[in-house]
C-alpha cells in the first residue's frame, strides 16, 4: 500500500468534517471500548498476565535468530516451505512465482494487514491472478476499491446503507435492508469463490516454534475455508511473529481477542502445521510461509525494539482520542492509531510521516490498555526527540523552544518576561478574555480561542499568598 | 546473500550494538532455549473450576452454542432430530466415520458417513477434547476426522464425551502432546457458530461457516 502519512494535516481537516466518519467512529467506541471492559476482567489477574505476555514477546525478541531458525527447521521438517523476504515487493515476486510454479489462477484471501504493507492484491493481478478477498469487511473494501481503516474491523467508516447501496450495485442483486440479509448475501456470492480457488492466502497471528505452525484466530470461518479447500496455502507475515510454545501462546490468546474485540476467544483458532497426508481428505497439498522483514530488523536492539511486541489487537487505536476523531485512514499508510503512528514511521521512514509522531495528546490510555506492555507514549516522545535531533521540526517551532529554554535558565529575566507577558495577554484578551489569535500559534487558535491569563504569573500569585 | 542470510545477518548486526543482545549461541543459551522448550512452562492461569462439564456448558451457551445432554450416545439421534425439527432444518447430513454406528435411521435422519461437501447442510462430528474455560471444542484433522464436515455445513453438531472436558487450552495442548507426538495438520479451536461485526460492529452469527453449532454431551 502506498504510504500517504505525508499528508496527515490536510486528511485531519476533511475528515473532523466527515459526519458520516465520525458517526461510524462513535460506534466503534461504545462496542470495543466498552466490549473490552466487559470481559478483560475475566482473566485472573490482568497485570500478570500482561507482563507475563510481554516477556514472551520479550523473549523472542531478543533471540530472534534463534527462534526463527527453530522455527523453519520445525516447518520444514513437516513439509511446508518457508521464504524470506525483505520487502513488501519481495512478497509479491514470490507469491506470483507461487502461483505460477503451481498453475493458479485464482486465489482466495482471509485478512491479513501484511498483505496490505506490500500491496499485494494488485502485484498477483498484474501477474494474471484473479484475488477474492474473503474477510467480509475486506470484500466489502475490495468492492468499493478502499483502504481498511482499521486493523481489526477495516470497513469501520462504512454504515451500513453505503454497504447496502455498494452490494446493490455490484452484485445485481435486490437491495437489502437489514446486516443479517447483506451477511448472507456475501456468503452465497463468496463460497463459489472457496470453493474454486487454486490457492489460499492468509496472515498469521502467530508463528510456533516449537511445532513449525502457523495460528490464525478467525471469527467468520473464511480463513479456516482458504486454509482447508484450496491445493495450495500461503501464509505471509512478519518475522517478529514468532512464539516460542504452545503455552506461551496461549497466554497471548487469553488477551488478544479481548483487547480487540471484546470476545473471551475468537470464534476460530486455527493451528496450521505442514501438508495434507496421502490419507487426509482436506487440506493444502503445498504449505508456503512467508517471513517478511521490511523494516522490522532495524528495530532490534534499538530503543523502539517494544514496538516488535506487538500482536495486532487493535485497543491503542480504539482507545486513541486521535484515531476516535479522526480514524484510519488520515494516517496514510496500513496502520492507524498509536501503534502505527509509531510503526509508520520506522518502517517508511520518519521523513515521509512526519506529523505521525505528533497525532497523539500523550494521554496514556494506549499504553493502559495495550496487553503487551508497549510503553506506545514513550515511542512517540522518542521518536520526537529523533525529530527534533535531525532537525525534522519547523524552523519557528524549534526557535520558540529554542528560546524558551534559553529563558527558563535565566530566571530573573523569565520571571519579567512572563509578567509582561500574561499582562498583554489580558489586555489583549479584552472583556471576553479569550484571544482568538495568538502569534506564533496559528494552528491552534484557527480551531478554538485561547483563554487570556488573569494578568497576574504564577509566581507572583505564590508570593502574594505570602509564601517566599 | 540470499534474503535468508540478509535478514539473518541484520537481526544480528541489530543486536549486537546492544549489551543485552543475546545472539551468540553459547552453550549457557543453547541449555536455556532448550530446555524452555523442554519444559515449555505455563504462564497465569485462570482459577481451577469446580465441575468441569457444568462450566464448559455455562460458557459454550454464552458464545452462542446449543447444549443438550444424552445419558447415552444411542439418543443422540433422537436428541438431533427433535432440534432439527424444532427449528424447521433439513434432516439430512454427514457424519464422521466414528458416528456411523449411532441409529440415525430409526430417529428419521439420513446421516451418511463421509467428508462434507459444499451442498450439505448438516455435519456431525466428535471432537478431541473440550475446554471448559472458555467453551470451546478442540478439533484435529486427520482421514477419519475431517475438517470440512464442521466448517461447510450451515448446521455443525458435535458430540463430545464429557469425561474430555479439560480446564484450560494448557489441558488441551497436554492431551494432545500424550496422545500424538505432534499436532495434525490442522487444529482447530471452536467456539460456537461463525460471526462477524464487519458492518457497523452488530455481531451477526453465520458468516462463512456454520450459523449454529449443537453439543450433545454424551457418553462415548
Ligand atoms: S500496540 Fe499494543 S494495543 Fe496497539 S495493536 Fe499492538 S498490541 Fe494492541
Amino acid at each position: 500500500m502506498q504510504n500517504t502519512s505525508i499528508n496527515f494535516k490536510r486528511q485531519v481537516t476533511i475528515k473532523l468534517a466527515d459526519v458520516k466518519l465520525q458517526g461510524a467512529l462513535s460506534r466503534l467506541q461504545t462496542r470495543f471500548v466498552e466490549g473490552r471492559a466487559a470481559v478483560i476482567g475475566e482473566i485472573n489477574d490482568l497485570q500478570e498476565t500482561r507482563t507475563a505476555a510481554a516477556a514472551i514477546r520479550d523473549r523472542v525478541l531478543n533471540d530472534l535468530e534463534y527462534w526463527l531458525l527453530h522455527f523453519e527447521q520445525q516447518a520444514t521438517a513437516r513439509g511446508a516451505i518457508v521464504h524470506w523476504a525483505e520487502t513488501g515487493a519481495d512478497v509479491n515476486r514470490i507469491v506470483a512465482e507461487i502461483a505460477a510454479r503451481h498453475g493458479v489462477r485464482t486465489a482466495a484471501k482471509s485478512k491479513s494487514m501484511v498483505s496490505e504493507e506490500c500491496g499485494l492484491n494488485d502485484a498477483l493481478e498484474l501477474a494474471g491472478v484473479e484475488v477474492m478477498e474473503t474477510d467480509l469487511g475486506e470484500y466489502i473494501l475490495q468492492l468499493a476499491h478502499e483502504a481498511p481503516s482499521h486493523i481489526v474491523a477495516p470497513v469501520v467508516h462504512k454504515n451500513m446503507e453505503e454497504i447496502a447501496d455498494l452490494f446493490a450495485e455490484k452484485h445485481q442483486l435486490p437491495r437489502k435492508t437489514d446486516i443479517a440479509e447483506l451477511c448472507r448475501e456475501a456468503r452465497e456470492v463468496l463460497r463459489p469463490a472457496f470453493l474454486n480457488a487454486d490457492m489460499g492466502i492468509s496472515g498469521g497471528n502467530f508463528l510456533l516454534a516449537e511445532t513449525g505452525s502457523v495460528l490464525i484466530v478467525t471469527n467468520e470461518g473464511n480463513g479456516r475455508l482458504v486454509t482447508t479447500l484450496p491445493r495450495v496455502h500461503v501464509a505471509i507475515t512478519g518475522i517478529e511473529k514468532i512464539v516460542p510454545t504452545l503455552e506461551d501462546v496461549t497466554t497471548l490468546l487469553r488477551l488478544l481477542p479481548r483487547s480487540a474485540t471484546g470476545q473471551s476467544i475468537t470464534n476460530y483458532v486455527s493451528v496450521l502445521t505442514g501438508n495434507k497426508d496421502s490419507a487426509d481428505h482436506d487440506g493444502p497439498e503445498h504449505f508456503h510461509i512467508i517471513l517478511l522483514d521490511n523494516g522490522r530488523s532495524s528495530l532490534l536492539g534499538s530503543e523502539m525494539q517494544e514496538m516488535l511486541r506487538c500482536i495486532r489487537c487493535g485497543a491503542c487505536m480504539n482507545h486513541c482520542p486521535v484515531y476516535q476523531n479522526i480514524g484510519g485512514h488520515a494516517y496514510g499508510w496500513v496502520y492507524p492509531g498509536p501503534m502505527g503512528s509509531i510503526l509508520t514511521p520506522l518502517l517508511g521512514g520518519l521523513e515521509n510521516a512526519p506529523d505521525l509522531p505528533n497525532a497523539s495528546t500523550l494521554c496514556g490510555a494506549c499504553a493502559v490498555v495495550c496487553p503487551v506492555k508497549i510503553p506506545l507514549p514513550d515511542l512517540l516522545r522518542k521518536l520526537r526527540e529523533k525529530q527534533m535531533e535531525r532537525g525534522m521540526k519547523s524552523r519557528q517551532e524549534t526557535f520558540m523552544l529554542k528560546a524558551w529554554a534559553w529563558l527558563a535558565l535565566h530566571p530573573a529575566i523569565y520571571a519579567i518576561a512572563t509578567k509582561i507577558g500574561v499582562r498583554l495577554m489580558r489586555i489583549l484578551g479584552g472583556k471576553e478574555k479569550l484571544l482568538h489569535h495568538l502569534p506564533g500559534a496559528r494552528g491552534w487558535t484557527d480551531g478554538r480561542d485561547f483563554p487570556a491569563p488573569a494578568g497576574m504569573t504564577f509566581r507572583e500569585l505564590y508570593k502574594r499568598g505570602g509564601h517566599k | 546473500m540470499n534474503a535468508r542470510d540478509k535478514i539473518l545477518s541484520k537481526i544480528r548486526n541489530s543486536q549486537a550494538r546492544t549489551a543485552a543482545g543475546n545472539v551468540a549461541g553459547t552453550v549457557a543459551q543453547t541449555e536455556m532455549r532448550d530446555s524452555y522448550l523442554a519444559l515449555h512452562p505455563r504462564g497465569p492461569l485462570p482459577p481451577p473450576l469446580d465441575n468441569l462439564v457444568a462450566g464448559f456448558k455455562e460458557r459454550a451457551i454464552k458464545l452462542s452454542s446449543d447444549v443438550m445432554e444424552a445419558s447415552d450416545s444411542k439418543d443422540v439421534p433422537i436428541l438431533l432430530a427433535r432440534y432439527l425439527s424444532e427449528r424447521k432444518l433439513p434432516v439430512s447430513g454427514v457424519c464422521w466415520p466414528s458416528l456411523a454406528g449411532l441409529p440415525w435411521s430409526t430417529a428419521g435422519l439420513d446421516i451418511q458417513s463421509r467428508p462434507a461437501k459444499n451442498q450439505d447442510l448438516v455435519g456431525v462430528t466428535g471432537a478431541f477434547c473440550a475446554i471448559a474455560e472458555t467453551g470451546t471444542l478442540m478439533m484435529l484433522s486427520g482421514p477419519e476426522t475431517p475438517a470440512t464436515t464442521s466448517l461447510l455445513p450451515e448446521t455443525h453438531v458435535a458430540v463430545l464425551d464429557p469425561r474430555r472436558i479439560v480446564a484450560t487450552m494448557e489441558d488441551a495442548w497436554n492431551l494432545m502432546r500424550k496422545e500424538y507426538k505432534q499436532p495434525p495438520r490442522a487444529v482447530n479451536f471452536i467456539s460456537g457458530p461463525s460471526r462477524t461485526a464487519d458492518i457497523e460492529q452488530t455481531v451477526t452469527l453465520g458468516a462463512h461457516g456454520p450459523y449454529r453449532v449443537l453439543l450433545i454431551l454424551a457418553p462415548l
